[in-house]
């Protein structure tokens, strides 16, 4: 038998140890073993295997490496840029993310790490004169950030990539003062973001525009269109016509609302073949390729949404017109500037539909 | 409570208000895949056969935005699904259709390109249909593993 006082000496310290020695070991291997395969997984279709960017912003970039601390990429994996497409990887464990920031800290010429904190001083006021004149132009004049995502591989765009939200809470939350003030500094070599030095900034000034960025906490902007979480998930009437009236009143409001008709054809056609197609169901898919083009500069992802889709179904004489509701469908993308372009498409829907069964 | 504090518990409580919305990471499933263009769609037809779909319908998206003026990379639609899956939801679940059949977009990004789909669990979120449970998580798992196989080199 352990007497008590030994137990409460040896044994509870040793267990503890015991355990935070594991729980290292477990990260140590799980960073080793897993950091590549997770970044395959989590990051790679929107940052690309190698980092150089996509959808997502490059990250194998020596500037961008050499001043993001291994806390801003672990903030950054947990708490996404909300709004800004890039998600919120919540369901990922400490070991995980450790091991993803691992894998991408290897990208980096040498180990890089700004572990200084402190808050810089500044006058927020010269700060706010300054942040006008030599960074609104591409992060915008409340720091909102550029349009789109990522870089532009895929379609032509302004700038060869996109400028980070500034005024982001994710950003805010895990970016240190230190970090934005070096990024200042240095500017980031394969972007646009030039040495503020070199743009005839001094330090003091610099210090002035960190202040200021770092007070958009405190005035954030309007909350960004949301996507409806709330929303059904499609748009349906019925309507007071047979099915071919229906569809003749459908194709009339579609050309009224300069949609280009695509088909018409049952859902099935393809599946069943023209013999034994269900006449029941009937798609007619059709397109504002204004709008795509437009959408498509926002999230090249939004193919999702494609075509303009309208569902006729009839069942016991009874028609009924049904598409998907752009606004539900949008709150997968986490891009505030998409779920904006989604309201106006629910518009255009609920117009088109209401008009066919008005 | 000092000006830094009271600063930070309004940036976490911001934080955690919005963080609700962008959980959602594997609700949209996306790999990139290092092949040209050509080579992937090909690759991608030949994986949703193997996984027992027959392809309904390749739709192109490009071709009406270049006849439109605009510049952009190959961009397609693949419609699949199995016939029989298909038909029992038409007669039994029509309120389905509008996000049927299932989906995939890809299109070129450089050298590269990238092949998503929305998650199929989304429809079980959406419309709640018990008796569709496990059709809907195979559909999962077999999007998944399609979009696996292209993603290997």
């Amino acid at each position: 038998m352990i007497p008590k006082k030994v137990q409460q000496r040896f044994f509870i310290p040793a267990i503890i140890v015991g355990l935070a020695l594991s729980a290292l070991s477990t990260s140590t291997s799980g960073a080793a073993l897993n950091g590549a395969a997770l970044y395959e997984h989590y990051c790679a279709a929107c940052h690309g295997n190698q980092g150089k960017g996509g959808v997502g912003v490059p990250l194998a970039l020596p500037d961008f490496l050499a001043v993001a601390n291994d806390d801003f990429l672990r903030k950054t994996i947990r708490l996404g840029r909300p709004g800004r497409v890039m998600p919120a990887f919540q369901q990922l464990s400490e070991t995980e993310v450790d091991a993803i920031v691992a894998y991408i800290r290897g990208w980096a010429p040498a180990h890089t790490a700004i572990v200084e904190t402190s808050p810089i001083k500044g006058k927020s006021e010269r700060g706010e004169k300054l942040y006008a004149s030599f960074c609104a132009a591409c992060h915008g004049d409340r720091g909102e950030g550029s349009h789109g995502t990522g870089v532009t591989f895929s379609r032509p765009r302004d700038l060869p990539v996109l400028a980070p939200a500034l005024n982001n809470p994710g950003f805010l939350a895990a970016a240190s003062d230190v970090m934005i003030k070096t990024t200042l500094i240095r500017g980031r070599q394969g972007t646009p973001m030039l040495s503020f030095l070199k743009r005839g900034l001094n330090e003091q000034d610099i210090d002035d525009i960190v202040v200021y960025v770092r007070g958009f906490a405190q005035k954030p902007l309007p909350l960004p269109v949301k996507a409806g979480a709330d929303e059904p998930p499609t748009i349906e009437r019925m309507s007071p016509y047979g099915m071919q009236q229906t569809l003749d009143k459908l194709k009339n409001a579609i050309g009224g609302a300069n949609l280009r008709l695509i088909r018409t054809e049952s859902f099935d056609q393809a599946f069943a073949g023209k013999e034994k197609e269900n006449k029941h169901h009937v798609v007619v898919d059709s397109c504002d390729f204004n709008f795509l083009n437009q959408a498509l500069k926002i999230d090249p992802r939004v193919g999702l949404f494609l075509p303009c889709r309208f569902i006729l179904s009839e069942h016991n004489g009874k028609v009924s017109i049904s598409a998907v509701n752009p606004k539900r469908l949008s709150e997968i993308f986490n891009n505030s500037e998409l779920n904006q372009l989604c309201d106006q498409m629910y518009k255009v829907y609920v117009d088109i539909i209401e008009e066919t069964v008005f | 409570m000092n000006f830094n504090a009271s600063l930070k518990i309004m940036l976490w409580a911001l934080i955690l208000m919005l963080s609700v919305q962008t959980a959602r990471a594997e609700e949209l499933l996306m790999v990139r895949i290092e092949r040209p263009f050509d080579d992937a769609i090909n690759d991608l037809q030949i994986a949703i056969q193997e996984h027992g779909y027959q392809v309904a319908r390749i739709q192109r998206v490009d071709v009406g935005l270049a006849s439109g003026g605009y510049a952009t990379a190959e961009y397609r639609l693949v419609f699949f699904g199995k016939p029989a899956e298909m038909r029992e939801i038409e007669d039994r679940y029509p309120q389905l259709l509008p996000y049927l059949p299932l989906k995939i977009v890809i299109f070129a990004e450089g050298n590269s390109a990238l092949a998503l789909s929305y998650n199929p669990a989304l429809l079980q979120t959406f419309f709640k249909i018990d008796p569709l449970q496990s059709r809907v998580q195979q559909w999962e798992k077999d999007i998944r593993s399609i979009l696996n196989q292209l993603s290997r080199p």
